[in-house]
């Protein structure tokens, strides 16, 4: 089965995100993504995305263009980034999300994909 | 009057155990009786405040509760078998007698349902949290790592079984006794260590399953005293319960037990437990939770000796491994044998493994990546503490292995 963790981060999460591998949250990003990887779960996603100052979000409504600075909703904890996992079972994909490094200070949040929609959508 | 509350959580806290096992089992059904006991309780919140606190709290609970039961089973027509066991129901007195002098203790009854062989084994602690203790699914979920609303439905089909597979109430007679028992002390031990997960690093906030857990193998050992697992597990849960405040420093640091400040273990809960140990070797029928048990009595010697006897230790992992080879077990087996002839050898076991299972085991990466350390094998110990640490969940231990790492 295929879940999403989506991955909440709080502010000092972002601004942990230093450029070196000496920071303890890279490291144990690094550290997690190798896990993932070695244990043969992991089944996309990974790379984080830029902080919320960077982004930009449209909605067409009545037929008209609306742009709006920042992130769609405006909480504390900030989408950071998403992993695609292959597991069994929810309560391994659960046990996978419990040891997320943004665990501990954010959220994550575990979505199981819809795959019928998906093959719908994406059969020619 | 907000006393009246107060009396009915702390009848709820005390007695529920007692008066669910006792109604379950009479209607050979758990989740009815826990309804009516449910009823019960949220009557005595309306009537207590307004008619006082009656004499007998759990008398009172327990007549409510069987009113419903028994009007229950009359509107949905009476199942045959239970037809006495209704008879009885309605023709006991609600005397204001003790409740313990009133009815029989089935709580012992109830965990041999709870860790039955037709219950899948992972909701055994679950159940027992829920039944004999009166925890509510939610909170269970946060400790076994599961979505509320998913816990609440396994236990509701799990409980539709008890019902449906006609589980009896009953200690087993001696013959299947043995494996049964072993079920019953795997689900307590389980319930430990579901408190250990949920607390580590967090504030407990609420009921401690831990200290749940201990109190459960109180009551099995009143029961069944001449049983020495019994004892055993008891023995092993005190000896880790008495440590407990040692695992993290003030500032909320990662301890490993080697550095762990000897004074900081509860001497009171260190004699218990060395009592019940050696109560239990007087039956001279050794097995998994006494050599357990026996393990943590040579770690904490180390309060008197000042050392660790890793001879001593390496011997009853060798006993374990044997009775129970459970990849903890083998994984403990190699760090003590690295302790006592030298990191080689016991990577050597670790090498030995072979299983699978391992990959995502994270004690098998941190004593690995330990060894690799104290081997001057840098690079393959830096991989293995990421592997470690990528399997963490506790912040502090993952702390811990991050500065081991660099």
């Amino acid at each position: 089965m295929r879940y999403v963790m989506l991955i909440y981060e709080t502010p000092a999460d972002f601004e942990a995100r230093g450029p070196s591998v000496r920071e303890p949250y890279v490291a144990a990003w690094r550290a997690y993504y190798r896990a993932l990887v070695d244990a043969g779960v992991f089944a996309g996603g990974g790379a984080p995305l830029e902080d919320t100052a960077t982004a930009t979000t449209i909605q067409m409504k009545d037929g008209r263009r609306h742009v709006q600075d920042g992130p769609f909703a405006e909480t504390k904890e900030q989408l950071g980034g998403f992993m695609i996992l292959d597991v069994a079972s929810i309560d391994a994909a659960l046990e996978w999300a419990a040891r997320c490094p943004a665990a501990a200070t954010g959220a994550v949040e575990v979505r199981p994909m819809a795959v019928a929609m998906h093959a719908t959508i994406t059969t020619p | 009057m907000a006393d009246a509350g107060r009396t009915v959580e702390a009848v709820a806290r005390t007695q529920y155990g007692r008066l669910l096992a006792f109604l379950s089992s009479a209607f050979g059904n758990v989740d009815e009786a826990e309804d009516a006991l449910g009823e019960s309780l949220l009557a005595a919140l309306t009537s207590w405040p307004n008619d006082g606190v009656p004499k007998n709290p759990g008398a009172w609970l327990l007549t409510v509760a069987r009113h419903r039961l028994i009007d229950g089973a009359r509107r949905t027509g009476v199942r045959h078998e239970h037809a006495d066991a209704i008879r009885a129901l309605a023709a006991e007195p609600a005397t204001s007698a003790t409740v313990g002098d009133m009815f029989p203790d089935r709580r012992v009854e109830l965990m041999f349902v709870c860790a039955h062989p037709a219950i899948d084994p992972s909701l055994h602690a679950p159940l027992m949290l829920q039944t004999v203790l009166g925890l509510d699914a939610a909170r269970i979920a946060q400790a076994c790592l599961v979505a509320p609303a998913t816990m609440g439905q396994r236990l509701v089909r799990a409980k539709r079984k008890i019902r449906g597979a006609g589980i009896p109430f009953q200690v087993p007679p001696a013959p299947e006794l043995p494996p049964r028992l072993d079920a019953v002390l795997e689900a307590i031990y389980g319930a430990y260590g579901l408190g250990r997960d949920d607390t580590e690093g967090t504030d407990t906030g609420g009921r401690d399953l831990m200290d749940e857990a201990i109190w459960l193998a109180r009551v099995v050992r009143e029961r069944l005293p001449d049983e020495p697992e019994v004892r055993g597990l008891l023995s092993l849960m005190l000896f880790c319960d008495a440590r407990r405040a040692a695992g993290r420093s003030r500032d909320g640091r990662y301890l490993p037990l080697s550095e762990q400040d000897p004074a900081v273990w509860s001497a009171p809960e260190i004699q218990e437990a060395e009592a019940e140990l050696a109560e239990a070797a007087r039956f001279g029928r050794c097995g998994r939770f006494q050599l357990e048990a026996a393990i943590q009595s040579v770690h904490v010697d180390r309060a008197r000796t000042g050392r660790t006897d890793w001879g001593a230790i390496v011997m009853f992992y060798d006993q374990l491994v044997h009775v129970a080879p459970t990849l903890g077990a083998r994984v403990a087996r190699a760090a003590a044998v690295a302790e006592a002839s030298g990191p080689a050898d016991g990577l050597a076991l670790l090498d030995a493994l072979g299983s699978p299972a391992v990959a995502t085991y994270q004690p098998y990466w941190a004593v690995r990546a330990h060894l690799l350390r104290s081997l001057d094998r840098l690079s393959e110990a830096a991989a293995a503490y990421d592997r470690a640490i990528g399997l963490t969940e506790d912040p502090a231990v993952r702390r811990f292995l991050l500065d081991r790492r660099s």
